[in-house]
């Protein structure tokens, strides 16, 4: 810790201390960024099919070579990235959406309450994830906003059981009493003193969930239960190349490493933000 | 302890009671019945067909009844038959459950084994080479697809090196040992791998944690060699809070059987799940579902038992 300056600002403790996090931002505000602005970067449209060129390797032409209809990879990895980056978001932000609610809603009103949603955390504990993901992604012909919402769905309850806790000692706390001396409404309570003691956790958990959620996307799809093609994901896309892996191996390179890059990134960022806004765990 | 055993397994009732209505009210609620699965969606059945396949597995009647019903059965130990191969569910269970046990049971004692050592090692010798190559190794395990990773080393070590076989639990005609256990480094790699990486991470920082604490110096000050300041006290009292995270991680376990199982066509209960939900075959989904949250829940009730074991401390009354 040193400096007692750099303690007690929240701006000062985000400066890039940790190099590995603010890389990590780095790489990844500018993969969002370029995926998000396919349209204008990529080379060529996104379903420009090419029958001259089948499964080019990486040449000037196609930076990263060309697919099993002559589409472009690099077209569709950024393509793909838009897909698997805005589901993996939207997901992350449902399921601590979800979690917080529950966390908060069982640790204000206790008794009952608490029973119930907390038994309902533990049976959705309980149940293998990924089995009930895929009866659950069954349900439509998988696109992108049942996605998010089945992801979502199922990935708040370590939000929950976080957040109730953290509400469980914060509402002890002297200033609470206060402001329910002052006549404060529940409500107002709960949003107004509550929650943003509770935004260091939900931030970590919510960027630690996109990563989550874009891996999760990526099982389904190589299930054949993800967004379904020609809509391209990371995931569809690894899903489509890997029976040609072994003769053409950038068709399932270049979507990988970009999952795998992205959710690094993600997972640094995460363990950073941990990090600067959380001091208890600044230890080591 | 007994106490304690004692109502902890009462728990489990209304919990496995809970985890039956929620499972099986979103495997009934998805779309496409199992007679769209077995007949095909063809325009040329007769509705009546249909109606008659329905009627006959019961699928007919309201949730409730089925549900009622379902779990009359099951009280009894009986699971129902399987809508596709009209056999006991529970004779198909049975049937596949030694081989993913057999790979989840030898991966997660792979893990735990390898991640200890790792975990004390990277602890040990903070940023020595090991230790930041494994730290380089487990955020690359934590953020690479299960599927991914597995298609690559059957790409490295089947296809182009030809040290193992691509998939499959033996060699056809094969019956040796030293084969099937051939067929299990794969995927039993694939699968250990993201539990290495995290709970040898988990086991570093718990294991630093506890480096400096009072009874560690104490121990030191008794005069103890090293080897066992260490071993017996620092190493056991460091992997309280890791084995927890270790038996909650056999959840994560079923679901990457699924994957793995896929990958390398290991004939297991992940496999047998996906068919089952590609013929929606209710009764086999459920039989799985509610065998993987048992298998949950025992784990969780485990982990806390083995809390008390390790650490003395811990009285449950």
């Amino acid at each position: 810790m040193g400096d007692p300056r750099s303690a007690s600002s929240w701006a000062a403790s985000t400066r890039p201390r940790n190099p590995v996090a603010a890389a990590s931002l780095a790489v990844f505000v500018v993969i969002a960024v370029a995926c998000l602005a396919a349209p204008l970067l990529a080379p060529y449209p996104i379903d420009a099919v090419d029958l001259s060129s089948l499964r080019h390797p990486p040449s000037r032409a196609h930076w990263m070579g060309t697919d099993d209809l002559g589409r472009d990879v690099l077209t569709r990895v950024l393509f793909g990235g838009r897909v698997s980056i805005l589901i993996g978001m939207l997901a992350a932000i449902v399921g601590t959406a979800v979690g917080a609610v529950v966390g908060m809603l069982a640790a204000f009103y206790g008794r009952w309450v608490d029973n119930l949603l907390m038994r309902l955390t533990d049976v959705a504990y309980a149940i293998p994830a990924l089995p009930l993901l895929i009866v659950l992604s069954a349900y439509t012909r998988a696109a992108v906003p049942s996605m998010v919402l089945i992801i979502g769905l199922l990935s708040w309850m370590p939000t929950a059981r976080v957040v109730r806790s953290e509400v469980l000692s914060i509402r002890e706390l002297p200033y609470i009493d206060a402001a329910r001396g002052m006549g404060a409404a529940s409500l107002r309570i709960m949003l107004r003193h509550i929650l943003p003691n509770m935004l260091g956790p939900l931030i970590v958990g919510a960027t630690l969930g996109v990563g989550n959620a874009i891996m999760i996307e990526s099982s389904l799809s190589f299930l054949g239960l993800g967004v379904q093609p020609p809509v391209p994901t990371w995931g569809n896309m690894l899903m489509d190349a890997q029976a040609t892996m072994a003769s053409k191996p950038w068709l399932t390179a270049f979507p990988g490493v970009a999952i795998l890059v992205v959710v690094l990134a993600i997972n640094f960022i995460g363990d950073g933000l941990r990090d600067a806004l959380d001091p208890k765990r600044r230890a080591n | 302890m007994g106490a304690y055993l004692r109502r902890r397994l009462l728990q489990m009732v209304p919990l496995l009671f809970g985890i039956s209505i929620v499972v099986f009210a979103v495997i009934q609620a998805a779309p496409g019945g199992p007679e769209g699965a077995l007949l095909g969606t063809g325009r040329f059945i007769d509705p009546s067909v249909t109606l008659a396949y329905r009627h006959r597995l019961g699928v007919d009647q309201p949730v409730v009844v089925q549900y009622v019903r379902w779990l009359a059965a099951a009280l009894r130990g009986d699971l129902g038959v399987s809508f596709s191969s009209t056999r006991p569910v529970a004779d198909m269970i049975m049937e596949r459950l030694p081989a993913t046990l057999e790979l989840m049971a030898s991966s997660f004692l792979f893990a735990a084994i390898i991640a200890t050592l790792l975990g004390t090692y990277s602890a040990l010798y903070r940023h020595s080479t090991l230790d930041v190559i494994a730290t380089g190794a487990s955020f690359l395990g934590v953020a690479m697809p299960v599927f991914w990773f597995g298609l690559i080393l059957q790409l490295i070590f089947s296809v182009k090196l030809g040290w193992l076989p691509v998939a499959g639990t033996g060699t056809i005609g094969a019956t040796s040992l030293g084969d099937h256990l051939k067929h299990l480094v794969l995927p039993g790699l694939v699968l250990s791998f993201r539990n290495i990486a995290g709970w040898s991470r988990y086991l570093r920082s718990s294991l630093i944690d506890v480096r400096h604490a009072d009874f560690v110096r104490t121990a030191r000050a008794k005069g103890l060699r090293e080897r066992t300041v260490v071993g017996v006290h620092a190493v056991r009292n460091a992997l309280i809070p890791v084995v927890s995270v270790m038996a909650l991680n056999v959840a994560d376990l079923f679901s990457g059987a699924v994957i793995t199982e896929t990958v390398f066509a290991w004939p297991g209960i992940g496999r047998l799940f996906v068919q089952a939900m590609f013929a929606r075959d209710y009764p086999v989904l459920m039989g799985i579902l509610l065998m993987g949250s048992f298998t949950v829940i025992v784990f969780n009730l485990l982990a806390d038992l083995l809390y008390g074991v390790l650490d003395p401390r811990i009285r449950y009354g």
